[in-house]
């Protein structure tokens, strides 16, 4: 492993990133129009990037595999690698803004794509502003499941608009998923979790599951444990606030 | 900051200047004018100028008309702006029904084709409705409260559009997005079912339009945009069905070396019954004739109609039903170094019906300053004089091109003087 000597960045030992050289603040404007590279539209995703053990050759059609899985905010990937292994025929991909964060994810893929062979292939990371690009990405009705953890507050009342949920940029995310598809919030600031909460609950196109429903749901677990941010609440005893809703067919 | 920061004074002055703007009721009873505050109309029938009466004392609008509109049924006019106050207008007695104020300034306008609702559109990207149920002439002017309909996220709305059958609402944005929702039942409600997105602009998209005729009511959707394309849209699927590349079509275009933006589409007016899409291309003296052939989805150019010996450049595109004239104008407000305030020049171009429109070049004239409708009379009072000096006219396209450039093309920060722009923020931890 030529490569991980000569690049301190990578880990000798694991062959994994060090965070510690993909710092980035924790909070970005989502209103900044950083120049990053976004699709046309959906069919001009390259998929063969992305994941390029279900995608061999560079203008395969005839693949009708599509993403259908959506982490939005992904941070440094801790919950897209544990959904990888529950769900390993699904492609996901993660969504995030700051650049830094994004090349560690892209690293860790590649990694642990190389340690676990035929593993990890179902995963990818984009870096791009999710509240302005997720048509770009992704057509209608085109995800199952579309995951919102531990989000920006914006505590501030002017800036409650930038936050990732609300009423408006839910049109966009119920036109992306299908009917049937599930959005998962989770937040460790219990304004939000209100604030979420009453967004979904008052959007025509949403609808919450049923205690049952949450039980059965393998993901749902998942949320306050797999990411760094989950555990990092959860080492600090803090509570977490979640709302996981349906999207329905829009009422007649 | 909700808006893009300015580099100085000087581009600030650029983006103030409005481009002139033309609307004609849909069957041709007057023709309504805005250049910078000032909105004027003629009335067509009658000949003569209209005196616009609001409950209020001074202008009408106290800043920039950006945009100006009659209702399909061409009962009411709406005219919005810089001073972030929409205002409706009967059309029979012309005095202000209402008006709305906005948050923010509003960047385009709306009304539905039943006439029940009008919408505007702000600079932050929020589409909001106002309810027009009982609107009455003999009323007084009621303040109506607007509320959010939809949104496009942090970006400039362009443009505003009712289908042809009023089931959905088309809305462009500087993003390079075109975003069809469904028109719900109750719209104060918010508009929540998005139909689909019309995505394949690689530059901010500037104009809309519907083209349908008797045996395609529902239509096809038209759009221009900064990317010097005019594309054709089937709005239920969201799919492009065809593209039209007016930038390599124009021949030699009068550019000042400024090469950023200059055959940006800024217009696209459609001609009723006839197929035919009008196209206003920056720096193009005169207009685009583009053909739409509705069975085969296509658009193809047709031809360029050119003014000879005037420096016209149209801002502002607008046709009634009888699709026989084109009304255009060029114009501009706030031009700095110039002696006039504001000036505005009108051409109609005719021909439209008269020809066979099966073919590809219909024979269309620019009428003469007499043989417009209203002749003299309109001439003066839509353009404020009779005459004016064509060279002012370079400036003033020079100006509105710029505003737009400024306003809608994403600018691109140099790394190397990032340090230096940074300076005013107080959140930087101070390097050991």
């Amino acid at each position: 492993m030529l490569e991980s000597e000569v690049n301190p960045t990578i880990s000798k030992s694991t062959g994994l990133p060090r965070k510690r050289f993909y710092r980035a603040r924790a909070h970005s404007n989502p209103l900044s129009d950083s120049h990053f590279p976004v699709p046309v539209s959906p069919r001009h995703v390259d998929y063969s990037l992305h994941y390029p053990h279900f995608f061999p050759l560079s203008d395969q059609v005839q693949n009708a595999k599509r993403v259908r899985f959506a982490d939005v905010g992904c941070g440094f990937g801790g919950l897209l690698i544990s959904l990888s292994t529950l769900f390993p025929e699904t492609l996901m991909i993660g969504m995030e803004l700051r650049d830094k964060v994004t090349e560690y994810v892209k690293e860790r893929i590649l990694a642990l794509r190389v340690a676990n062979p035929g593993q990890y292939q179902n995963i990818s990371v984009v870096r791009t502003n999710s509240m302005k690009y997720i048509p770009n990405y992704f057509g209608k009705g085109q995800l199952l499941k579309m995951f919102f953890l531990f989000p920006d507050p914006h505590f501030k009342e002017k800036n409650h608009r930038r936050r990732v949920i609300s009423p408006h940029l839910l049109d966009e995310y119920s036109y992306v998923l299908e009917v049937g598809g599930i959005i998962y919030t989770i937040t460790d600031v219990e304004e939000l979790g209100e604030w979420m909460k009453s967004c979904l609950e008052n959007h025509p196109m949403f609808e919450s599951l049923k205690d049952e429903e949450l039980e059965a749901d393998p993901v749902v677990k998942l949320l306050s444990t797999a990411t760094e941010e989950g555990q990092k609440v959860a080492r600090n005893g803090g509570q977490t606030f979640q709302a996981i809703y349906r999207r329905i067919a829009p009422p007649l | 900051m909700d808006d893009a920061p300015v580099e100085g004074v000087e581009l600030n002055k650029d983006i103030e200047v409005a481009p002139a703007l033309i609307s004609v009721h849909p069957n041709q009873d007057s023709v309504a004018v805005a250049v910078g505050s000032d909105l004027r109309v003629f009335d067509l029938r009658g000949r003569c100028g209209v005196s616009l009466a609001d409950e209020s004392s001074g202008p009408f609008h106290k800043d920039s008309i950006r945009a100006i509109r009659y209702s399909a049924n061409g009962k009411l006019f709406v005219s919005a702006g810089d001073d972030k106050l929409v205002k409706i207008w009967s059309t029979e007695a012309w005095h202000c029904l209402c008006s709305v104020v906005s948050e923010k300034r509003v960047s385009a306008v709306a009304i539905s084709n039943d006439g029940l609702y009008a919408c505007f559109a702000d600079k932050f990207g929020v589409v909001w409705v106002v309810d027009l149920h009982g609107l009455d002439s003999n009323n007084s002017p009621v303040n109506k409260k607007a509320v959010p309909l939809l949104a496009h996220y942090c970006s400039i709305i362009t443009s505003l559009e009712f289908s042809p059958e009023g089931r959905f609402l088309v809305s462009a944005d500087r993003d390079f997005k075109i975003r069809v929702t469904v028109f719900p039942k109750n719209p104060l409600d918010g508009a929540h079912e998005i139909q689909s997105f019309c995505l394949g602009h690689t530059e901010f998209v500037s104009c809309l339009a519907f083209i349908h005729t008797v045996d395609y009511p529902q239509g096809f959707l038209v759009s221009g945009s900064g990317d010097s394309t005019v594309r054709l849209w089937d709005i239920v699927s969201g799919s492009l069905l065809d593209t039209c590349e007016v930038g390599t079509k124009t021949g030699p275009l009068e550019c000042n070396g400024d090469e950023v933006g200059y055959s940006t589409v800024t217009d696209v007016c459609t001609i009723p019954d006839c197929s035919l899409v009008a196209v206003n291309i920056q720096s193009l003296q005169g207009v685009m004739l583009l053909s739409c052939d509705l069975s085969s989805r296509t658009l193809a150019f047709s031809m360029v109609v050119s003014f000879t010996g005037e420096n016209f450049i149209p801002t502002s595109l607008s046709s009634s039903h009888s699709g026989e004239l084109l009304w255009m104008i060029t114009g501009v407000s706030k031009l700095h170094g110039s002696d006039h305030d504001s000036l505005a020049r009108v051409r109609v171009l005719s021909g439209f019906k008269k020809s066979n429109c099966d073919s590809c070049h219909p024979e269309l004239i620019v009428l003469g300053d007499n043989e417009v409708p209203g002749a003299e009379k309109l001439l003066e009072k839509l353009q404020g004089s009779v005459s004016i000096e064509g060279k002012v006219f370079s400036a003033a396209a020079e100006a509105v091109k710029r505003a737009m450039c400024n306003l809608l093309i994403k600018k691109q920060y140099p790394a190397d003087n990032r340090e230096f722009r940074k300076r005013t923020r107080n959140d930087k931890k101070i390097k050991q």
